[in-house]
């Protein structure tokens, strides 16, 4: 004795957020059902675990017959097999695409390819995450990519359209976009304690003054690829550590600044020239793809970790840069001011962010 | 005669990928009407394509047009090879035939497949020209409206109901053919689909000519049925109720409010039904009580009991009747009121030889009293049936199939006709002339059908009922013949006829319908009769069983629920006649048994009758299904039910008797809780003592009116002086009231089983109400929360050998399960009640049982809700008014056209202090029997007007003042509301109404009919996955083309057939779904412009009315 088949449509499809959610955490129908009996909704509604089984299976089939429509929300609106009030829509949509913190900080700056979602049941025992989650994830990084890769216009504005997401999410899916493009190294052990909000506000900078579309917008990828010319300038820059006067120039001109305002003013003293040859060298090196990879591990070894073993505070690190930068502009011999000013913009915040003290 | 069907494809959108290479689709369209088909071009490359076509024209006959439907195919064009179908979209055009509903079909349709389901969309536009044809012995019947709604449709009015049309056309199932040995699934699905759409079309005309025959205009209460007889064949029947409908427009609302303020008599003569009422009926009058008995003797039964006897003689043994409850007209001295009610109505009645009506909700005054459910089954073999009758079979050579054997409708006919006849005599047998709330339906398996059909014996007023070709020479040579008796019944006519003329309030309100039809010297079957607890004048049944809604006039104590009896019989394998007989002489039992459970649970929620019962039984190769269900209410009118009482024959047993005596306490528990939970509380004084009833009657009457009229204390009073005779047995009737408790003897295994049964029923969550009925008595504040849905499941019996009451339990809980899991679905909406919940029970295979449910979830609001008693009366009242707009200005408009007293109706208009000599004037005019007592009945008739009048116009006095005023428009200015976006919601509900919500428009008939069949079960996610796609497709597609039309909601929406059939073995299933609904424009009343009602205050009642369209 069984029931064969049990189905409920209703007019307007009733969809429950928290089946919803535990759909999309990838559980099976039975787990999600115990999840369900332990949130307790059985005895708020006086359901028997027969109904609650019965309603998760419902809800679980609804949901497969709406992730095609998911995967392309454009059609979520103008399909007429599901009646499913907009505000509803929203939700489905941005739930859809959300991701998890832990899961992101996997994938980030590796390439969507079938390899890495082969390793996927890795990243699933490592963060917890079902494998069918994962997956989901995964292909949504891959879906929004491959989508806007043959966009032109603003990155974040064609990922909010194409995919109806909110702001903050379509921000989030660029820098996703943008390091799995540039392939950013990002799971090195030094750079474990940044979050992926972290790495998604450096993103923001780099789509917003290093790219071609900072500049031009309406170049193809221009928001998802360096301006290449820029990288080209950058190497010019390479004579503040080359020119041995202008380099003590740079460093009397900061040390004037600083001095009295820091308590690390001597480490500042003693280190500058350190610090000045990493940043510059960083800049210098990113015409080679193989270095772009590496720019966020070369912050941290090259600035962030010397800074922090002198225990700077982000104050003093702030303060460093500030003066760092402009003090470059009154170098009478530096003719690079704007590539430089584009250049210590971006990495004056990116550091700021990415100093966790 | 022709008409031109013009078809404009404009794009397509979401199409599939017909080319693996490219991943793209070249799709061009085939356009196809009869046997004409246009191409468009091929959009190359594109899954969005745009073509833009020209328009496509076709002129055909109307005739073709209302059975045809346009065919829309969507190809992918192949160079090489042939062409792939990517799917078809069958527009019904029908509704473009009517010059009222819709004028343009555009909008996005899905593109169906039978074997994939939904391919994309299309946008297609479809125009109609037609020529007006005035052909007397034409074959078409445009312009005839079709609704499914089984009540008076909103936006109209009904001028005159025609009654009972009913047609059947047979065919071959394609499905069955050699051809479909070598056809491709999709073909034979294509041709089923195709053929079943022509059928249809072709009944709705063939029906149209009939309703036009009759000289309607529309049928309500249209109810198509396909009966999937396999080998043998496909049936499509339809029933309906002919009527005569006026749309109710704002001219119309400008005659009545001149015709109110003139009273001009003029208009009469516009109405040929009403100015024939005029001479017979009222306006004289015979001496008081006495005489009537004497009359009641000598006239009446004679004629109407001879009619019974007779009509006993023709039951069919095969076919095991019920009939349940009762209600009556008059009590003993109203005899010759009832019979002279019946001939009346008979005789305009009797020249049909069906006087059904489909109809489940009326036009108030319509309804006079209710006898009970009236039913008949009939179990036949179905053979192939030869000998094509070509007349009905034109479909043919549009099919061009090479054989044809063809069955003819004529047996079919006639085992329908056979089944009327039957239950046309049952009605007899309850004293009634008509059946109300008549539907039929039948079961099949195998070569078995059974064949059912059921409504509730009414009487009926004739004020809707009468042709023009009203038989006056009877009634006159009647007249004639006793004139002194005549001078009696006319009397008594006014009453009657003041009735009809919704003037019920004479007798408090509305508890007239609940009166018994029969006579009570003479019943039909025995029930125990009391006084009636509204009226306290005439009889009525301790319980009533109806088939219709309930009445918006009847008084309801507390809440209703929905109540069903469940029962699963066993049968032995059989073949050919043995089975037919053996499952027939298995279905009185059966019926008996569900009679008994539903009579059980009615008492156990403490409540006395039901309405909107619906008695299913399926059969199966080995078992037989009963699924009895109905809305459980408390009537005002009837005697509280008595608990029920547990005896046991052996009471010698200690143990035996504790368990007895546990059980009695549980009962008792069961019913207390239950009155609390549906707030059954009937106010105890009406049985104690009739002063307190008078008091609290006129008071309540007081309540509702709000206004000084000094009327109701002097009506009340009235009455106790009309019904001095009874008094006495008033009181004899309350003793008898307490005796009834109804006694259970658990002898019997079976006793048990009930009593178990019984109680296992579980109840329904906190917040939740259920009903299979229209409206759920006790709720009124409507949320706008909406939300209809299907459920079905399927229940796999593994273990072969059941007993009976293992499958019982089995299919109990089956029954039970699924109204948990939609309660608990529907958890969010809370407060909350299933209305109208439709439960279609079958056994597709041997052990298998299908359970389908459609209903609608409605919010409401909870504060108002829990008000007490009175309050809660008070909306009923104000309910019935504001809910039934249209209704409320029969009684005006009929004053204001009644040739019988222009004059004191003008006055009662105006003045109620002076109609004694206005009445009397017209009494004098039409009949020499004039005397005190005339003059008195007319004054009685003209202060029931008054009250009505002041009641009204506290009514919208109170309307504005409720912040959410229900089911009513200020205004008509606001039109069609615009579908703004892409996609437009479609509401779908099978209710015939939309809360806080007012229908504009009716679009026309939905009757969509569609299969669907997977070779690859599994990959669509088993039964569960393809049979909730296909659910959700066919949602899709109704609400596609409602907003095609330019609608927003299905209203009266319906899943008659839901057919489904598996073999997982061979990862194959098939399913047909037939739905059925009417398109309709709805506006909230929030979007309605507010007149600027403070302004009317004198004119309040007329404009009211007026608005009430």
């Amino acid at each position: 004795m069984s029931v064969e088949l049990d189905v409920f449509v209703g007019n307007t499809t009733i969809m429950d957020k928290e089946v919803y959610q535990l759909w999309l955490n990838g559980y099976t129908v039975n787990d999600a059902v115990k999840v369900r009996m332990e949130g307790g909704v059985m005895e708020e509604c006086e359901a028997s675990a027969e109904v609650l089984l019965s309603d998760t299976m419902d809800q679980f089939r609804t949901f497969q017959m709406c992730e095609r429509l998911l995967q392309n929300p454009a059609k979520l609106a103008n399909q007429l097999l599901f009646q499913i009030p907009p505000d509803r829509q929203a939700m489905l949509i941005e739930r859809y695409y959300a991701f998890a913190d832990a899961f992101v900080r996997e994938v980030l700056g590796k390439k969507l390819s079938k390899g890495t979602k082969k390793d996927l049941d890795d990243v699933s025992a490592k963060t917890g995450i079902t494998l069918k989650s994962c997956r989901r994830q995964f292909d949504n990084f891959k879906r929004v990519f491959k989508v806007v890769e043959e966009l032109k216009g603003p990155l974040v504005e064609n990922i909010r359209q194409h995919f109806l997401l909110p702001d903050q999410l379509a921000r989030d899916y660029a820098a996703i976009v943008f390091f799995a493009n540039n392939r950013f190294e990002t799971g090195k052990k030094k750079l474990q304690y940044l979050t992926f909000q972290d790495f998604a506000f450096c993103a923001g900078q780099l789509i917003n003054n290093w790219t071609v579309g900072a500049v031009d917008n309406m170049v193809e990828d221009m928001d998802v690829d360096l301006d290449k010319e820029f990288l080209q300038d950058l190497k010019d820059l390479k004579i503040l550590i080359a020119d041995k006067d202008l380099l003590d120039q740079h460093k009397s001109l900061v040390c004037v600044a600083l001095r009295g305002k820091t308590k690390v003013f001597n480490e500042m003293e003693t280190n500058f020239k350190n610090l000045s040859r990493g940043l510059v060298n960083i800049a210098a090196k990113l015409t080679n793809p193989k270095d772009v990879r590496d720019f966020f591990i070369d912050l941290v070894e090259k600035f962030i970790e010397p800074c922090k073993s002198d225990r700077w505070t982000a104050t003093d690190v702030n303060l460093y840069l500030t003066h760092y930068t402009n003090s470059a502009h009154i170098l009478d011999s530096f003719k690079y001011q704007t590539v430089w000013t584009r250049y210590m913009g971006v990495i004056k915040s990116c550091i700021l962010r990415m100093y966790h003290e | 005669m022709p008409g031109k069907l013009k078809a404009k494809v404009v794009a397509g959108r979401h199409l599939p990928v017909m080319d693996r290479a490219s991943d793209l689709t070249d799709a061009f369209v085939e356009v196809k009407f009869g046997t004409t088909t246009f191409k468009t071009d091929v959009c190359p490359k594109s899954l969005n394509p745009q073509w833009n076509s020209e328009w496509f024209k076709f002129e055909v006959d109307d005739e073709d047009l209302q059975d045809e439907p346009l065919q829309i195919t969507v190809l992918d064009h192949d160079t090489y090879s042939a062409n792939d179908a990517i799917g078809k979209v069958y527009i019904d055009i029908d509704p473009l035939l009517c010059s009222e509903a819709a004028t343009v079909i555009s909008g996005w349709f899905p593109i169906y497949d039978t074997i994939h389901g939904i391919r994309g969309e299309i946008n297609v536009l479809v125009k109609v020209d037609l020529f007006n044809d005035l052909n007397r012995f034409r074959q078409s019947s445009c312009g005839v409206k079709f609704f499914c709604t089984t009540s008076i449709p909103r936006c109209f009015r009904a001028v005159l109901i025609h009654g009972f049309v009913e047609e059947l056309v047979v065919n071959e199932d394609p499905e069955y053919q050699w051809i479909d040995r070598i056809r491709t699934p999709r073909a034979s699905n294509e041709a089923r689909q195709r053929l079943i759409s022509l059928m249809s079309g072709e009944l709705q005309r063939k029906i149209g000519l009939k309703v036009l025959e009759m000289g309607g205009n529309a049928v309500v209460g249209y109810l198509q049925c396909f009966d999937l007889e396999g080998e043998s064949g496909l049936v499509v029947r339809a029933i309906g109720t002919a009527c005569t409908l006026d749309k109710i427009s704002s001219t119309y609302t400008a005659a009545i409010v001149q015709n109110l303020s003139n009273s001009s008599p003029s208009k009469d003569m516009k109405e040929a039904g009403f100015g024939e009422e005029a001479p017979g009926v009222p306006l004289s009058s015979g001496p008081p009580t006495p005489l009537r008995a004497q009359t009641f003797s000598s006239f009446s039964p004679s004629k109407s009991y001879s009619r019974q006897s007779s009509s006993s003689d023709t039951e069919l043994s095969l076919t095991p009747k019920t009939g349940m409850g009762s209600g009556g007209s008059a009590g003993k001295e109203a005899g010759p009121l009832k019979a002279l009610l019946r001939q009346q109505t008979q005789s305009a009645l009797e020249q049909r030889e069906f006087p059904f009506f489909t109809l489940t909700g009326f036009p108030p005054a319509f309804l006079l009293h209710v006898g009970g459910v009236v039913s008949a089954r009939s179990v036949k073999l179905l053979d192939r049936i030869h000998n094509p009758a070509l007349g009905n079979t034109r479909s043919y050579k549009l099919l061009d199939w090479n054989s044809f054997t063809a069955d003819e409708p004529e047996t079919r006919d006639a085992w329908w006709e056979e089944l009327r006849q039957e239950i046309k005599s049952h009605a007899k047998a309850l004293g009634c002339h008509a059946v109300v709330g008549y539907s039929e339906s039948t079961s099949i398996c195998e070569e078995v059908c059974i064949l059912s059909a059921s409504g509730t014996a009414a009487i009926l007023s004739s004020r809707f009922v009468q042709d023009g070709a009203l038989d006056t020479d009877h009634r006159l040579s009647r007249q004639q013949a006793s004139v002194f008796t005549t001078g009696a019944e006319k009397g008594e006519g006014v009453m009657g006829s003041s009735a009809s003329l919704g003037f019920e309030d004479v007798a408090p309100p509305a508890c007239g319908f609940c009166h018994i039809p029969y006579d009570e010297l003479n019943m039909p079957f025995p029930a125990q009769l009391t006084y009636c607890h509204c009226c306290r004048r005439h009889k009525v049944p301790d319980v009533l069983f109806t088939t219709i809604d309930v009445p918006t006039e009847a008084n309801v104590t507390g809440k209703g629920c929905l109540i069903q009896a469940r029962l699963c019989r066993t049968k032995k394998k059989g073949q050919g006649e043995g089975n037919a007989t053996a499952i027939s002489n298995l279905l009185p039992f059966l019926e008996y048994e569900l009679h008994t459970q539903l009579l059980n649970k009615l008492k156990l929620r403490g409540m006395n009758a039901l309405f909107g019962l619906r008695v299913q039984i399926s059969v199966g190769d080995t078992m037989l299904l009963g699924l009895a269900s109905a809305t459980g209410v408390y009537l005002t009118a009837l005697p509280s039910p008595g608990g029920i009482q547990i005896a046991g024959k052996t009471p010698n047993d200690i143990t035996y008797e504790q368990h007895i005596s546990n059980m009695q306490k549980k009962i008792n528990d069961t019913i207390a809780k239950n009155k609390e939970l549906y707030e059954i509380n009937p106010p105890k004084l009406f049985t104690l003592d009739p002063d307190a009833f008078r008091s609290i009657n006129t008071e309540f009457v007081e309540e509702v009116i709000g206004s000084p009229i000094p009327e109701p204390r002097q009506r009340s009073r009235l009455f106790r002086s009309h019904s001095e005779s009874s008094d006495e047995v008033l009181e004899l009737d309350l003793s008898h009231g307490k005796k009834d408790a109804f006694v259970l003897e658990i002898d019997d295994t079976d006793a048990i089983e009930d009593i178990h049964s019984l109680l296992t029923d579980a109840p329904t969550p906190p917040g939740f109400y259920s009903c299979n009925t229209e409206i759920m008595p006790g709720i009124y504040n409507w949320t706008s929360g909406l939300q209809m849905f299907t459920s079905v499941r399927v229940f796999r019996l593994s273990n072969a050998n059941l007993t009976n009451q293992g499958l019982n339990k089995i299919f109990n809980d089956l029954c039970e399960n699924l109204l948990k899991s939609l309660y608990f679905k529907l958890r969010s909406m809370v407060p909350c009640c299933l209305c109208h919940v439709n439960f279609i029970v079958a056994v597709p295979e041997d052990e298998l049982i299908q359970v389908a449910v459609t209903a609608v979830a409605m919010s409401f609001d909870k504060d108002q809700s829990q008000e007490n008693g009175r309050q809660s009366g008070d909306k009923t009242l104000m309910k019935a008014i504001t809910e039934n707009e249209e209704q409320l200005q029969f009684p005006l408009e009929l004053s204001a056209e009644s040739p019988s007293n222009p004059l004191s109706c003008a006055k009662g208009l105006s003045e109620v202090s002076g109609p004694l000599p206005s009445a009397r004037a017209p009494s004098v005019d039409h009949s020499s029997f004039t005397d005190r007592c005339s003059s008195w009945i007319e004054q009685l008739r003209l202060k029931a007007h008054t009250i009505r009048r002041g009641s009204i116009k506290t009514m919208s006095s109170l309307e504005k003042a409720s912040p959410v005023p229900e089911g009513r428009s200020r205004s008509l200015r606001s039109n069609r509301s615009c579908p703004g976006s892409s996609i437009t919601v479609v509401k779908m509900t099978p209710l015939s109404f939309i809360p806080g919500a007012k229908i504009i428009k009716y679009l026309g008939i939905i009757n969509m009919f569609f299969i669907r069949e997977t070779t690859s079960l599994r990959e669509e996610g088993g039964v569960s996955g393809f049979l909730h796609s296909f659910i959700a497709e066919v949602f899709a597609m109704v609400r596609a083309h409602v907003a095609a039309l330019g609608g927003n909601a299905v209203v009266s929406y319906s899943m008659k057939e839901c057919v489904f059939m598996e073999n997982p073995n061979k990862n194959q299933a098939q399913c047909l779904i037939n739905v059925s609904g009417d398109a309709v424009i709805f506006i909230r009343e929030s979007e309605l412009e507010a007149t600027p009602s403070q302004t009317q205050s004198g004119n309040v009642q007329t404009s009211s009315n007026g608005e009430g369209t």
